[in-house]
């Protein structure tokens, strides 16, 4: 069974704080509940699907059903893939709709990494104690891997294999910051240049400063439909024809290769259902928690052969307007939003934006009728989940 | 030397999580012995250590003693640490497997990626030692 157009999204609402000492965690996912719902012309009572990963407060989707008042929910999903979740869950959210489960789905994000609250689960034994967590804790987490460092690992690496450099990675900055300067949200609003990014202090080699994205509080939400409620809602119709996801880690440590991302897997799966191709699509949200994660994602997707990521991105080519792929015109991870240290869901959102004509007039793509939305979640440098969707203006 | 340099007195490795399936490792690497884990079915070694084959599911593995030799694949300097720069990285093993750990022992900014590097045991916060790397 085809899911192509099996479902739409009609609510999209991005939070627009980035700095939230005054308001829970679960209040946020209420609130961005909230603005989707009222985006799409829906109630809370008009939910019958819930939709959270790893940042919803409690237990699984069970405590922010019961918080948010959510009465009619009959499906329910905690897939937790990391930043991907979110787009992962628009298409579980269309296999649902498609197998007759639910009618109104609702996927909300948020947290408040920057009160401290944006830790991430886990954590080892004590000394002398078994443990019976994560099974590679005990050979991982002891060596400090963070986000920028195994994502440094991953630059370092695709360097050295395709004459990547840092100056090629910092264009992925500069169009970002091209795109944030007309976003009265973004957590950065300044153009910044190449000689900016590569003169900024390095964080863990290669990348530096400006090579990463912004830790901001916030949250989003989005409302998946079926066809028939979709037709019954007063908002433009931007239709979901392809989903696919797939995760990717050291696999028993034979043939490591950290050069490329689950997105030779997710990308072709979302393309062969859409029935289209990489040169069709008019704008792309690229998940961009580093600039080498732009990179390797827009190779893995075939917007450019393998290793010559860096040559396209340069020169501006992502910049709207300018370039021939047009990428995070909200100002992305790198300068505008990255709420909870998850960019999955900002990611649909500025695609849907652009699908509607809604996006910044200085940004908008004319004539975007064809969209894309990926995102990596966890660590492109052990294991992650990758989630790609293509999306339609109908 | 850089100002990158790694201090003897700097990170302290935290205590490795053990487990039953892990304890064999964590045994051996108290008498100073790095072992990885091999298969007797399909012949393939895996790191890090399970108690069955990731390659062929069978739970014929047996633990082999190794050299702790390899190259440097890839590394990261971490710049960012209230106890001075740490290198991470991963070395592919002579026997295949690719290994994530700490180079040490170095000038962080002389490693190159395919350096020859060789295990050692660092003591840990109140744990079995754990393997770390450095220039062979």
């Amino acid at each position: 069974m085809s899911l192509k157009g099996k479902a739409y999204i009609m609510g999209a609402w991005e939070h627009p704080t980035r700095d939230a000492p005054d308001k829970t965690t679960a209040q946020l996912h209420f609130e961005s509940a909230r603005g989707a719902l009222a985006d799409a012309g829906l109630t809370f009572d008009d939910v019958d699907g819930y939709f959270c990963a790893g940042d919803a407060p409690g237990f699984g989707g069970m405590s922010m059903v019961d918080y948010m008042g959510l009465r009619n929910v009959r499906h329910l999903d905690s897939t937790e893939t990391g930043g991907s979740s979110y787009i992962l869950h628009v298409g579980h959210a269309v296999q649902a709709i498609a197998a007759g489960k639910c009618q109104v789905a609702l996927i909300t994000l948020a947290g408040r990494p920057r009160q401290g609250q944006g830790g991430r689960p886990g954590g080892g034994a004590r000394p002398g104690q078994l443990s019976d967590g994560a099974p590679e804790a005990g050979f991982e987490n002891i060596y400090g891997g963070s986000t920028h460092n195994t994502y440094g690992m991953c630059a370092m690496r695709h360097m050295h294999d395709y004459g990547t450099t840092s100056e090629q990675l910092a264009w992925i900055k500069v169009a970002a910051s091209h795109h944030a300067q007309w976003n009265e949200h973004a957590f950065l609003k300044d153009v910044v240049t190449v000689e900016d990014v590569v003169n900024s202090r390095m964080i863990s080699d290669p990348l530096h400063l400006l090579d990463c994205c912004v830790v901001t509080d916030g949250g989003g939400a989005l409302i998946v439909t079926s066809p028939e409620v979709a037709r019954s809602l007063n908002r433009p119709k931007i239709k979901v024809i392809g989903s696919g996801e797939a995760p990717k880690g050291p696999s028993g440590g034979h043939g490591l290769d950290l050069t490329y991302s689950g997105a030779v897997w997710s990308g072709p799966r979302a393309f062969a259902e859409a029935g289209v191709t990489p040169a069709d699509i008019k704008y792309a949200s690229i998940y961009d928690s580093f600039t080498i994660t732009v990179l390797m994602q827009i190779e893995d997707l075939g917007f450019c052969a393998k290793g010559q990521g860096g040559r396209f991105v340069a020169d501006g080519n992502l910049i709207s307007g300018v370039g021939k792929l047009p990428f995070n015109t909200d100002g992305g991870g790198l300068c505008n939003n990255h709420p909870t240290n998850r960019g999955g869901i900002t990611k649909v959102i500025e695609a849907v934006r652009q699908l509607r004509g809604e996006a910044h007039p200085r940004v908008q793509v004319a004539n975007c009728d064809l969209a894309l939305a990926h995102g990596t979640g966890g660590s492109l440098g052990t294991r992650h989940g990758a989630a790609t969707v293509i999306l339609e203006r109908e | 030397m850089s100002e990158a340099e790694a201090k003897p007195a700097g990170r302290v490795i935290p205590a490795p999580a053990v487990t039953v399936e892990s304890q064999p490792f964590w045994d051996a690497a108290a008498e100073g012995r790095f072992l990885i884990k091999r298969c007797t079915a399909c012949g393939k070694a895996h790191w890090y250590p399970r108690a069955f084959c990731p390659f062929c599911a069978s739970d014929d593995t047996v633990w082999e003693e190794s050299p702790g030799e390899g190259e440097i694949y890839t590394f990261s300097i971490m710049r960012r640490s209230p106890t001075g720069p740490y290198v991470i990285g991963y070395v592919t093993l002579d026997e295949g497997p690719a290994v994530l750990t700490n180079f040490v022992d170095c000038d962080p900014d002389s490693l190159r990626i395919g350096q020859r590097v060789k295990v050692r045991f660092q003591p840990t916060d109140g744990g079995p030692p754990a393997p770390v790397f450095c220039p062979a």
